[in-house]
Parts: C-alpha cells; structure tokens; sequence
C-alpha cells in the first residue's frame, strides 16, 4: 500500500468540519479520481498528503511512514516524493518555461548538469519542445499547466497529486490534460486527480471515490461504470 | 552546504536584488536612516560619558593645614594622606602658590592682590586626588581625623549631587540606545516583510517542492546582510562627515570637550556598521519565518 488514511477527520478552528472519519487505502501505481460538490472536502484530503494540513484525528500513512507523526524537518523529503499540480498553475510569471521547471530541481539542490537534462527530458515528455523559452503569460492555458505538470515530474515522485488539474480549461484541453495524466500514470507514477468535472471522470474507467459533507459516499473501484 | 549551492545562494540573493530595485532602496533607505538616529545617539551618549568623567575627575579634597607647624610635621602629613586607601595623589600648595593662584583666577594683572590685602592670609594646603571620585566622601572624613589639618574642603553637597546627576544620564542614555535599536529592529523588519511578500508565491512553492527552510533562507539572509551593510555604510559616512565638520567648529565656541579620540571614534563606525548588517539579518529573520509556515 502506498497511502493510508484512517479514521482521519479535520476540523478547522472556525467549527467546519472538513472532513468526518475518512478511511482510504491507494495502491501504488493506481490513478484515483476525487469527485465531489465544492466544500466536501477534496481539496483538504489531498493536502493532507502533502502536509500542507494536518489532521484533528486519525493517522496517514505514505510508504508506511506516518505523516502525522513526522518531525517538521522531515517534510522536505517527503514533499520530493510528491509532484503537485494546481488549478491555477502557480508558475512564476518572471521565469520560463525552462526556469519554472528547472525551478524544482534548483531548489532541492539538484547539480546543474542533472537540472539540464531531466528538464529537456520533462519537457518532451509533455510536449512543449520550443516552447523552452516562452514566459507564462505567452502560453494558453493548456501549455501553462503542461509547464506546471512538467514542474511536478521533475523530481521522479511517487505521486502525483493533481487538485482540479482541468478547473481553468476549456473540454478539449482538459482532455489533453487528462490524455498526459494517463500516460504518466501508465509509465508507473500513482495520480490522484480532485475534480468535478464529471464528464473527464465518466469516460476514464478509472476507480472514483465520492466525497459529500466530508464523507466517502462511494468508492467504485475501476472498469465499474460510473454515473 | 555544496559550493553549488553558495552559487546558487549568491546569484538568486543579487537577481533578488536588482529585480525588486525600489524595496532594495526602500530597505537600504530605512537602516540608513535607523543607523543614523542610533549612531547619533550613541556618539551622544559617549560625549555625555566623557563630560561626566570630566567633570567627575575635577573632584578632589583640599585639606587645609594648620598655620604653625614644621616643616617635617608637612611631610608626616603627607605620608599620613598617601597611606589613605583609594588616594591617587597628593599635592602640596604653599601659601604663596595659594595666593597666585587667586590673583590669577581673581582678575589677573588688573589688580595686584597682594597690595590690597597686605599679608597672605591663606594658609598651606594639599589637594588630594582620588583613583575613583565616588569615594572622596569617605576618603575626605578620613583626611579630616589628621592632625594638623584643620579643613578639609570638598565640594561637599554639590559633589553628592552630581554623582546622581551622572549616575541617571547614564542609566537614561543607555535605556534610549536600547530603546531605539527595537525600533530599528521593527522599522526594517516591517520594510523586510513587504520584499519578502512580493515572493510569498515562489516561497510558498519552493516549500510545496520540498526545500528546506535553510536552503529558502539563505538568500534572504545574503541580501539583508548586504542591505544592511550598505544602509549602514550610507549612514556612518554621513554621521563621520557630520561629527568631522562639528569637532572643526566647536572647538571654538564651547568649553565642553567633544571625543575626538579616533580609536574610539572608528570604534563606533565599525560597530554601527556591523549593526546595520546585523539588523538586516534580524529584520529577515523575523519576516521570513511567517512565510516559511506552510
């Protein structure tokens, strides 16, 4: 098992409850949708991952380690292990294309020679050979976030966590999107995609855990259809 | 730490530097001013210091000496006055010395002193110095139990008075200086955070990456220790400049003696310097580490 999560509940310091007793086991190499209304709590359980917050009860486990338990200096390794993408890319407007991804690897100290071939690598992968030089603001947003899916690849994680990955894009580049997640999930990386977008879910065959209210209210395992 | 990573540290602090141009100044402009206003202080504090010394080293003991005694009953006394605890030295005053000094401090050529009072009413005297003025109380009730001294003269009252007197100026001076370096603290502090927030995004990613807080820090710090030296370069020249041209023009108009030592002087400098840069790194210490909170 890759991730654990039991019996895990969040409760802001304003009263919401964000999430109610969620227990959720991933494998490794699995890609993993969460659906659910705004407010059921996606956003809130992949950033526990991260830990990006932590929960009020219960215990999460990545790679048998506990991420509840863990000394704040040990959450640098794990976040390595992890590539996040964001809704709004969160790429830096004063960098390129290049910089932004090299960015990832600069700042976990990687050597420059390393730094220049994994980014080309990371580049082709997602397809955006001659864009190396483009500014943020010079790329639609489908290009944009290859850049910042590009950005996570760079340090080879275990998982890849994408929070509503297509909430910017229109269908057809969402699509795209969703093709270069599937592609990364096939050569081996784990993914868990947040989204609402029940229409990318439906034709993806892939295993759907709803969230309401901070509850799993299904969890369909892959290949069943879903509704 | 690789030495890939102090290029690393130095190229991303100065690329920092010249993209966020106005903060840079903003942040320079503030030590600068904030050093300015301590450096005052302090060269304030070492000239009040160096008067209270002054003044304070001007305090001795007159021991007025009986008319009719011999001359080794002078001596005897002086050998009396030496073995007193905590006397620096002794100085003996003939009557005839006494009374040219009083023609000289009453007067001077105008009058003729001696004429006018026919015969030298003064007696001999010594005048005792003490290694720490605060104890000429205790040394002079001591002076007094002598045989053959009759007076003994001190200041007394006056004296008390102004050991207090420069016992608070210290105390206060010393309290301003600490008081406005909290100041200077939270003033570039405050202009420190408005740099580091216009990067609050690239740290908040560089955390979510996976760097670590030192690897974030490192060049904040190189560029505040910078900042912070330039700010106080910019300050102490102007204060030198100042205090130079001040030392050439007062010299003339006042008796209170200004500190002119340049020991002491490049002492301060350097000192306010280092602070500067000292403050610099402080001021992003205690910015930076709100933002390193993800």
């Amino acid at each position: 098992m890759l991730v654990q999560f039991y019996n895990v509940s969040k409760i802001y310091p304003n009263g919401v409850k964000a999430l109610d007793d969620i227990s959720l086991k991933i494998d490794r190499g699995e890609f993993l949708f969460l659906m659910g209304p705004s407010g059921a709590g996606k956003s809130t359980l992949v950033r526990m991952l991260f830990r990006e917050e932590l929960p009020t009860r219960g215990q999460i486990f990545l790679a048998s380690r506990s991420i509840v338990r863990m000394k704040r200096g040990e959450v640098p390794r794990l976040r390595r292990n992890i590539g996040i993408v964001f809704q709004d890319f969160k790429l830096l407007e004063n960098k390129t294309t290049y910089e932004n991804i090299a960015f990832a690897m600069e700042v976990v100290g990687a050597s420059s020679k390393d730094i220049k071939e994994r980014v080309t690598e990371v580049i082709n992968m997602v397809g955006l050979k001659g864009k190396e030089k483009s500014f943020p603001g010079e790329l639609s947003g489908g290009e944009q976030q290859r850049v910042g899916i590009a950005r996570a690849l760079t340090n080879y994680p275990l998982i890849l966590i994408a929070d509503e990955p297509t909430g910017n894009l229109d269908i057809n580049t969402s699509h795209e999107i969703m093709e270069l997640l599937f592609n990364i999930n096939r050569a081996g990386t784990t993914v868990i995609m947040a989204t609402h977008a029940r229409e990318l879910v439906k034709s993806a065959g892939k295993r759907v855990i709803m969230l309401e209210q901070g509850r799993i209210v299904a969890d369909n395992p892959p290949g069943e259809i879903f509704l | 730490m690789r030495p890939g990573s102090i290029i690393y540290f130095l190229r991303e602090a100065f690329k920092s530097l010249s993209r966020n141009r106005l903060l840079s100044i903003a942040t320079i402009s503030t030590v600068a001013i904030s050093i300015l206003i301590l450096g005052f202080a302090v060269l304030l504090t070492i000239n009040a210091g160096a008067l209270m010394n002054y003044l304070e080293s001007d305090v001795e003991i007159v021991a007025f000496l009986e008319k009719d005694l011999t001359k080794s009953q002078i001596s005897d006394i002086k050998q009396d006055l030496t073995a007193i605890t905590g006397v620096k030295s002794v100085n003996f005053v003939s009557r005839e010395k006494a009374l040219d000094k009083l023609q000289e401090s009453y007067g001077g050529k105008e009058y003729n002193l001696k004429e006018t009072l026919g015969k030298n009413p003064l007696p001999n005297s010594y005048e005792i110095k003490a290694n720490n003025p605060h104890n000429v109380p205790q040394i002079a009730a001591q002076v007094k139990k002598i045989d053959g001294i009759y007076k003994v003269n001190y200041g007394q009252g006056v004296v008390e008075r102004l050991f207090k007197v420069t016992h608070w100026v210290r105390i206060v001076s010393m309290v301003f200086i600490v008081l406005l370096v909290f100041a200077a603290v939270f003033l570039i502090a405050t202009t420190i955070r408005l740099a580091i927030f216009a990067r609050r995004k690239e740290i908040y990613l560089m955390k979510l990456i996976g760097s670590t807080d030192w690897f974030i820090r490192w060049p904040f710090f190189i560029e505040g220790v910078f900042l912070g030296a330039v700010g106080g370069l910019i300050a102490i020249l102007i204060l030198a400049a100042g205090y130079g041209s001040l030392i050439n023009h007062m010299d003339a108009l006042f008796f209170l003696p200004l500190v002119t030592d340049p020991g002491i002087l490049s002492n301060v400098y350097i000192s306010l310097m280092i602070c500067g840069a000292v403050l610099g790194v402080l001021g992003t210490w205690i910015s930076l580490n709100r933002f390193l909170d993800v």
